[in-house]
């Protein structure tokens, strides 16, 4: 295996977040260690608590590691995401790492179609034809047609969960981070998303997921971190350890 | 565990941003008397993004924000933009009349006060036709209808394009400045506080054709507010000052869910 066959290498990652206010220290994970590939899919296990969410939000830089390398492969070089320039992060959010998590930013105003538009907007992508693809997906994810013109601020949770979906995975990314996705979706929904997931897996998006029924996306998992232990072991489906940290 | 051990990794300098700042500062300092306004601010903007600036009254921002507007100058400090065809030089070595021409074609503001951006009884679209005429710009339809083209894209309607400004609500004000600010396509949008004193259906109404203008022109923006949900709904970035220093600055999100300082933190759990 050559030495850039990975898309991303997590090494020695940890994460602690100081409490001023309680003069307090809290241990997220430490020594975290994985390669990923392209249009691999990795599974984060451990119980809750374990740090999953914490481990996707780190790579994402909503939170800052302590100590640790995250090297991506990015289209203009290798950068350690661990320690990147906050103006390169933000960049490679918009061209080439996405996060999708159950929970919409919904603004007020902003027709749902728009809002799942605007990341081909951002990428430069022509209006008419933007609309277009975001109709398209709207519909994929079962949002009904009078819905797609209304502003999402007012609607349901599971329909704006379906709208988020739509505009997380309208621009296909090379990395994906999948933060409870299939929480709380209907059915159809859900299948819609496996589907579009798979769809981008053959494409060669690389993905690392937290899923709190895993079998939803059974057939996508290729590999499995469990956070409690960090033994990084192939795709099985045994009721996950619990080690605490 | 060590202090050490549970601080973030030093940031790096960026690598794959291919573009150059818009706006760098460097080495800002200012004292009003006694008070040090300012101690040694470093600030970049880079282009198309939204810079926060956040901090209580006192904390400087207002004065960084107006020293980015050539309305002050500092006691040290080096300012640059980059503009098309201009020579990269320290703005405050311009004269009186090179910064008033640089400001009128380059730099748009939003003031909280409407009273500091507008003759309140002028018409609107005479407000916004004086930055043009500034500008050198003298032909009546070309004045009046750059001025109609400005008032829509800040969603000011256009019926009321002749009514004086002290005749408007606060929201419409605001949209009056925010026309006159973008009617040149200035390099740099400022705005200081343009929401704060509004109602809160207003402000949702004026920050939604911020964010719409900002997607849809790239207007490289700086938003200084106390208000940390119009700096979460805006910015890309933050900044967040204190007793006239940066305390701390990272993305948004990041430092709205993982704050670093001991400040930011209370400021963060104060509001949510």
């Amino acid at each position: 295996m050559n030495a850039n066959s990975f898309i991303l290498r997590v090494q020695g990652l940890a994460k602690t977040f100081r409490m001023f206010h309680l003069e307090a220290t809290l241990h997220a994970f430490e020594d975290v260690s994985f390669d990923l590939s392209a249009g691999e899919f990795l599974l984060l296990r451990g119980h809750n608590g374990a740090g999953k969410s914490t481990l996707l939000r780190t790579i994402w830089r909503s939170y800052l590691p302590v100590a640790g390398q995250v090297l991506y492969q990015s289209r203009h070089g290798e950068i350690d995401l661990a320690n990147a320039a906050d103006v390169d992060i933000a960049l490679l959010r918009r061209e080439e790492i996405g996060f999708v998590t159950q929970f919409l930013n919904a603004r007020p105003r902003v027709a749902a179609q728009d809002i799942v538009a605007e990341p081909l907007l951002l990428a430069g992508h022509e209006r008419t034809a933007a609309l277009e693809q975001a109709r398209h997906w709207l519909d994929q994810f079962g949002v009904r047609r009078e819905l797609w013109r209304a502003y999402p601020s007012t609607f349901s949770g599971g329909e704006q969960q379906k709208v988020n979906l739509a505009r997380a995975l309208i621009l296909p990314q090379r990395l994906l981070l999948l933060d409870e996705p299939t929480a709380s979706l209907d059915a159809g929904a859900r299948a819609a998303l496996v589907s579009r997931l798979a769809e981008l897996k053959a494409q060669g998006v690389a993905m690392i997921g937290v899923f709190h029924h895993p079998g939803d996306v059974a057939q996508l998992i290729d590999r499995e971190i469990n956070l409690g232990t960090r033994v990084v072991a192939p795709a099985q489906h045994e009721e996950p350890q619990y080690v605490a940290v | 565990m060590s202090l050490e051990t549970s601080s973030a990794l030093q940031r790096a300098a960026p690598r794959l941003m291919a573009d150059a700042p818009v706006l760098t500062m460097a080495g800002m300092s200012r004292a009003y008397g006694a008070v040090q306004a300012l101690r040694a601010v470093d600030v970049s903007v880079y282009p198309g993004e939204v810079l926060g600036i956040v901090g209580e009254s006192g904390s400087g921002k207002s004065t960084l924000l107006r020293m980015m507007n050539l309305e002050d100058t500092p006691d040290n400090g080096d300012y640059r933009l980059r503009l098309p065809a201009r020579a990269d030089r320290n703005l405050f070595e311009l004269d009186r009349y090179e910064r008033r021409m640089l400001r009128a074609r380059h730099i748009g503001i939003v003031y909280q006060n409407p009273h500091l951006g507008l003759l309140m009884h002028h018409s609107s679209s005479g407000n916004v036709a004086e930055r043009l005429l500034v500008a050198g710009e003298r032909s009546f339809e070309v004045l009046r209808s750059k001025a109609r083209v400005a008032l829509d894209a800040s969603e000011f309607p256009l019926a009321r394009m002749d009514a004086r400004p002290i005749e408007l609500s606060g929201g419409m004000q605001q949209r009056v400045q925010l026309a006159k600010a973008i009617a040149l396509e200035p390099s740099l949008l400022l705005l200081d506080e343009p929401t704060t004193g509004l109602d809160v259906s207003v402000q949702a109404l004026v920050l939604d054709t911020l964010k719409r203008l900002q997607r849809e022109r790239r207007i490289t923006m700086v938003l200084v507010s106390h208000d940390l949900g119009v700096i979460r709904t805006m910015a890309d970035r933050v900044m967040v000052m204190r007793h006239g220093a940066v305390v701390e600055q990272g993305l948004a999100d990041q430092v709205f869910q993982d704050p670093q300082h001991p400040y930011t933190q209370q400021l963060v759990h104060a509001k949510l």
